[in-house]
């Protein structure tokens, strides 16, 4: 039986897994202890539990355990990890290098440092959402501290290549930073190999709970930061504050499913998708936005063009889908990302983004794809530029009224 | 976004939509708008003998508000005369369909769907009678 409305927004935000649920509600209530209390019992069995966490974090990305400093969410992630970074190494250099399509929490990162004196490029990307190595390479200078380029972008879900990234800027010995919040899980994430310094990671992208994060901060090279948070000197020194153990515990057993489970869980949801693709394919004028290759399995994100996002959003409101991302969709601009991908306006407007996931079915797809054909029909009989288009007019010739 | 019923209403059932043949007797045209913005608004008025608008159609590219308010203005401009259509202002629109702050642009919109149609028929009216 279909409930509805059908949840199709697991890169907004993923229920927490039943598993991990289970996992937590005892560090609600009897295991309450603080972990940093080490003068008894429940203080120990708190800290043994963020430990096991710690691992399981760690291991899902291949780090050492050691490496983790556990935060409030990517956000907050971001934001140790941009302005931590570049004070501690503002005696090296002023200039950061980030790009166009970054989530928010980092743009707004960027921004806060330049007033403080920092001097932020944004790059472009290519028309399929990909960061260009040149371009890259080209705007890295000799007083370049820190990069900061996100592994899955949260809106057309492309995979920016963090690997060559990472060769170029540990060459130049830059920091680099990854926002990693809609990738793990995704895709394999192994900092054995890959030349990242510091990476962000959320809990609630991933089955796991909300309000919780981590930061991933290497060792070997040592990279170091200035604190942003003071007191207690928790998290060897990186993030004061009481450990939040149930939201920990969370997050570990959430990121322990990922792995074990990601190789099956990404191959059913990734055949979803396609079907979801295939599904609205034959509507006419459909755009996918983004590489479709390089992408995580679960997103879809497409134009419908000559329709207005928020009345299709309204048409289809027994799918629950974002235009847009969920920080943004409550304004009237069309996506800054899609409008970095060099989308026309009537695309960046009409643009929906699919994201499926754990508990998405076969029926929830073939009702979505039913449900798109006939509301795209019906608000393009309604669209005066849908009738333009039929009539051969060229949209892009036409003299509009501003307003 | 939480849409007022009247809007809801509008959205799900819309008024008079299509268009009129473009070589129909006293029909003329208001477009206004522009993609980039996210709204554009076609309003077609039929005139008959008097100035008197005998029918109206649209078709709207935007929001829901856009739709509902496009789709008002043809209710309301039926059995006016185009000179009392133009006395048809945004705020009455933005008041029966109880828009929110944030869609006040779609009324005005309208209101100016209004005006351009209005604008058109008088454009040709002048040239038939010069003509």
């Amino acid at each position: 039986m279909l409930k509805l409305p059908i949840y199709l927004d697991y890169s907004a935000t993923t229920p927490i897994d039943p598993r991990v649920a289970d996992k937590m509600i005892p560090y609600l209530v009897e295991k309450f202890g603080n972990p940093a209390s080490r003068s008894h019992a429940f203080g120990w069995e708190a800290e043994a539990a963020v430990e096991e966490a710690r691992v399981e974090v760690a291991k899902l990305v291949n780090a050492d355990p050691k490496e983790i400093v556990w935060t409030s969410g990517a956000t907050e992630s971001n934001n140790l990890a941009l302005k931590g970074a570049a004070q501690f190494y503002a005696g090296k250099g002023k200039h950061l290098v980030t790009v166009k399509t970054e989530h928010k929490a980092v743009l707004d990162t960027c921004r806060e440092l330049e007033r403080l004196g920092f001097e932020v490029s944004y790059l472009d990307v290519k028309d399929n959402g990909l960061l260009d190595l040149e371009v890259f390479k080209a705007a890295l200078r000799p007083d370049t501290i820190l990069v900061s380029v996100m592994l899955v972008n949260n809106e057309i879900g492309v995979i920016q290549p963090i690997a060559e990234i990472g060769e170029i800027c540990r060459a130049k010995g830059i920091v680099l930073h990854v926002d990693a919040a809609q990738a793990t899980g995704k895709v394999v994430i192994d900092l054995a190999t890959l030349k990242v310094d510091l990476m962000s990671f959320s809990a609630h992208k991933t089955y796991g709970p909300k309000g919780i994060g981590a930061l991933y901060v290497r060792r070997k090279p040592r990279i170091r930061l200035t604190a942003q948070m003071h007191g207690g000197g928790h998290e060897r020194g990186f993030r004061s504050g009481t450990l939040a153990t149930h939201q920990i515990v969370g997050m570990g057993e959430a990121f322990r499913l990922a792995r074990l489970e990601m190789g099956a869980e990404n191959e059913r949801i990734r055949m979803l998708r396609d079907r979801l693709f295939k599904g609205l394919s034959d509507i006419e004028e459909v755009y996918v936005n983004g590489d479709m290759e390089q992408r995580v399995p679960h997103n879809l994100n497409v134009s419908f063009a000559y329709v207005e996002g928020e009345s299709l959003l309204m048409a289809v409101k027994d799918l629950a889908v974002s235009s847009g991302s969920a920080c943004t969709s409550a304004s009237l601009e069309p996506s800054y990302v899609l409008r970095a991908l060099g989308r026309e306006d009537e695309l960046a407007h009409s643009s929906i983004r699919f994201t499926l996931g754990r508990f998405t079915t076969e029926e929830e797809v073939d009702y979505a794809i039913r449900l798109l054909h006939d509301k795209i029909g019906r608000l393009r009989e309604l669209s005066p530029l849908w009738e333009m288009v039929q009539e051969g007019i060229d949209l892009s010739t036409v003299q509009w009224a501003a307003h | 976004m939480a849409y007022s019923v009247k809007v809801l209403d509008h959205y799900e059932n819309p008024r008079n939509v299509g268009s009129f043949g473009k070589e129909e007797e006293g029909v003329a045209t208001g477009m206004v708008g522009a993609p980039a913005c996210g709204d554009v608004m076609k309003l077609q008025i039929k005139v008959g003998r008097g100035g008197v608008i005998e029918d109206a159609k649209f078709k709207t590219y935007g929001c829901g508000s856009a739709i509902a308010s496009s789709s008002l203005v043809t209710e309301w401009v039926k059995g006016k005369t185009v000179e009392q259509a133009l006395d048809i202002k945004n705020t009455q629109i933005a008041e029966e369909l109880a828009l929110p702050p944030v869609k006040i642009h779609c009324s005005i919109l309208a209101e100016d769907a209004i005006k351009a149609a209005v604008a058109d028929y008088k454009k040709k009216h002048v040239d038939q009678a010069a003509g």
